[in-house]
């Protein structure tokens, strides 16, 4: 124990006893280490930061592009009605599951004459439905409505349904489809 | 006995935990905090609980689209007492949210965020934000079509920010759809940041009241004066307070025990919440609605102006963010009785109904057609009787062109428009058809969507809508009913 004691009394008495000169070269040395410890640290710091950063944002940095999607023989839209179609989303990635499913209605307005809708209501994306008696789209959440063409009929949506742009090739309708129909799709 | 004492002072000689502990538990509160206080405590409680079932389930979830909703359901069905564990956690969660919200309305009431508890207050707001997060990206993570469509409408309400709309979508779905890496990325945030965050915020929380102490009940007169407040009320502590253990902490016991047995009960009756239908959003034939904590959100956004609803989506929030924080800056000194602040309990009182009012009609939704109503509710057979062929012809269309779907009936329909049960009383032949023709308000326009023979027949069919003893609005300048003492004025 006593040794203990005057070993730890010892050794602070070896710090007290330097010189003060030297004292002050060391504090010189500590203030220049922490700068350079700062230094270091600030500029690991940002390279490690860098990759996160991008990695987290991204999603946002990320450009997709639409890819055709086919959606079965013109012959299954017949003109003048408008029926509900589904396909797997092209930009789907293997953990998507059920999600990647995605619906849209599609308009014959008359042969080779097509609007395909996004099945997300313009005001806050819950699915409209269709009703084929009164021509109307419709949407549970809250309450919008669109006419056949799309065009906004009543409620709180600000501007009508989302449209894909489609094509027919041979027989075939494709619409343009991939990231979930937003503002950012043309009126 | 000699035993447990020596090891424990073994452990207090390496550890000081005691010396550290004693303090925290045998500090004063005042004499007269009552069981207003016990609503901070239960709200750790239910935060306790949903750590601990949280972790439960994290053992058996599958954190991915493809499969997190067929593990809920295993866990409900094959896992020993998984359905139990899902309750409880569910359960618990909404009992977090409703103590933490009396807890706040507690504090509010007898204004403690006054000095020197400013921060008390404001670490209490980040918790509050912390666990309403919590709440939503739990609802995120049952992965059902709630879950799904929920995300939509959050998608929906990024996407409208201006310039930077996009982007601010894509970081909170994780791509450009709702899919495997938005479950993934509210699956990080609801396990690791936002949990991490809430045990940060708490321990912050406790530190404050540990340093500020709990404030006493408030008397009118006894106002706070920042200068000498700190100084006074340790002399009274000290001369008047009791100790935390027991005193006060055993009302804690009580009332977190009484709790917990209600939980357990609320848990093992009702059992666990969903999950809903399978999050496939080509099965479209649903009704989303949000989780309880946001029931008065849905309920508000459908209320607003369309005018102006962006801006509101996006601004409100933030708003109320700031005046909460604000709120121990606007007023940290003076009285703190509710009776010497009644614009304070008024503005309290408003909030709690508008919440209460704006859940109720979240929870009815009057604004939501009623997507079957066309086809799944039948006709009161009074409104069939004696009509002629052309009318009984209306009522099919007022059903077949969905009519029935925001106009009720006998009680029964949408509530999206007006009940129509009398509707010939207020409206005239001329202006029925206008009404059909033209829509207006929240009504789409069916002049394009009927053609006259069906427009002819649901007017027809609709000016037949009135109590047969009083009669129906006449079309203008048709027959009108002369007031008693026309004809002498005439
Ligand atoms: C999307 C929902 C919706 C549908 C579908 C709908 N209505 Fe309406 N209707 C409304 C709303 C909302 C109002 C109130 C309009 C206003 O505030 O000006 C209304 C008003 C009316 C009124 C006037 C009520 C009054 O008290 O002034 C009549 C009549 C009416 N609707 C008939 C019909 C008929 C007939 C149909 C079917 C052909 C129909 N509505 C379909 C929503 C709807």
């Amino acid at each position: 124990m006593s040794e203990s004691k005057e070993k730890s009394c010892g050794c602070g008495g070896c710090g007290c006893g330097s010189a003060p000169a030297a004292a002050s070269k060391s504090e010189q040395r500590r203030g220049f280490m922490f700068k350079v410890g700062a230094g270091l640290l600030g500029v690991g710091g940002l390279l490690t930061a860098l990759p996160i950063v991008s990695y987290l944002i991204g999603p946002a940095t990320k450009r997709f592009s639409n890819i055709w999607v086919n959606l079965g023989a013109t012959s299954s839209f017949p003109a003048g009605q408008t029926r509900f179609a589904t396909f797997l989303n092209p930009i789907r990635q293997p953990t998507d599951g059920d999600s990647a499913k995605t619906a849209c209605w599609v308009r014959c307005i008359e042969a080779g004459q097509f609007q395909v809708f996004a099945i997300n209501c313009a005001h806050l994306g819950c699915p409209v439905r269709w009703f084929e008696q009164s021509k109307l789209f419709m949407c549970p959440c809250h309450g919008g409505v669109y006419y056949q063409d799309g065009s906004r009929a009543a409620g709180p949506p600000p501007r009508g349904l989302f449209e894909y742009a489609w094509k027919v090739e041979g027989d075939a309708l494709l619409i343009d489809a991939g990231r979930l129909p937003g503002l950012e799709e043309s009126v | 006995m000699n035993f447990l004492k020596g090891s424990l002072a073994w452990i207090e000689e390496r550890t000081g935990a005691m010396a550290f502990v004693a303090p925290l538990m045998f500090h004063h509160v005042p004499r007269n905090a009552k069981w207003w206080y016990v609503f901070g405590s239960a709200t750790l409680m239910f935060f306790t609980i949903q750590i601990v079932t949280g972790v439960c389930l994290a053992t058996v979830y599958a954190p991915s689209a493809a499969q997190a909703w067929q593990s809920l359901n295993y866990i409900d069905t094959e896992v020993p007492m998984g359905w139990m564990l899902r309750a409880l956690h569910g359960w618990s969660s909404n009992a977090m949210v409703v103590m933490m919200a009396i807890h706040m309305l507690q504090v509010f009431l007898h204004a403690s965020y006054k000095y020197p508890r400013e921060l008390n207050w404001i670490t209490g707001v980040f918790l509050l934000l912390t666990t309403l997060a919590l709440a939503f990206t739990g609802q995120v993570m049952r992965w059902d079509q709630d879950a799904y469509w929920g995300l939509g409408i959050g998608a929906a309400i990024a996407d409208r920010i201006p310039v930077f709309g996009d982007q601010a979508r894509a970081l909170l779905l994780g791509g450009p759809i709702i899919g495997g890496e938005t479950l993934n990325r509210f699956f990080a945030l609801h396990v690791f940041v936002l949990p991490g965050a809430a045990i940060a915020l708490v321990g912050l929380h406790m530190v404050l009241i540990i340093k500020n102490g709990i404030s006493e009940m408030p008397k009118p007169g006894a106002v706070v004066v920042p200068s000498t407040y700190r100084k006074e009320f340790e002399e009274r502590m000290h001369k008047d307070g009791v100790p935390f253990v027991p005193d006060a902490a055993q009302r804690d016991m009580v009332f977190c025990g009484v709790c917990l047995i209600g939980l357990v009960a609320l848990a093992a009756f009702y059992g666990p919440f969903g999950p809903g239908g399978i999050p496939d959003p080509t099965l479209i034939n649903t009704n989303p609605r949000p989780d309880y904590p946001f029931m008065w959100l849905f309920g508000a956004v459908s209320l607003l102006p369309p005018a102006s609803e962006t801006a509101i989506m996006l601004i409100a929030p933030a708003i109320v963010v700031l005046v909460l924080v604000a709120v121990p800056f606007l007023s940290n000194s003076g009285e703190r009785a509710p009776s010497k602040r009644p614009a304070m309990v008024l503005l309290a009182l408003v909030t709690v109904t508008a919440i209460a009012a704006l859940t109720w009609e979240g929870t009815t939704s009057p604004w939501s057609p009623v997507m079957d109503g066309w086809s799944s509710l039948p006709t009161p057979s009074e409104f069939t009787k004696g009509r002629t062929p052309l009318e009984m012809q209306g009522a099919v269309v007022f059903q077949f062109a969905q009519c029935r779907n925001c106009h009720s009936l006998d009680g029964r329909g949408g509530k999206r428009g007006p009940a129509l049960d009398d509707i010939a009383t207020r409206l005239s032949y001329d202006q029925l058809v206008r009404q059909v023709q033209q829509g207006g308000g929240n009504m789409p326009a069916y002049g394009k969507n009927l053609d006259s023979a069906q427009t002819a027949a649901v007017v027809g069919f609709l000016s037949t809508l009135h109590p047969f003893n009083e009669p129906d609005a006449m079309t203008p300048g048709a027959q009108l009913p002369l007031p008693s003492g026309a004809a002498t004025i005439r």
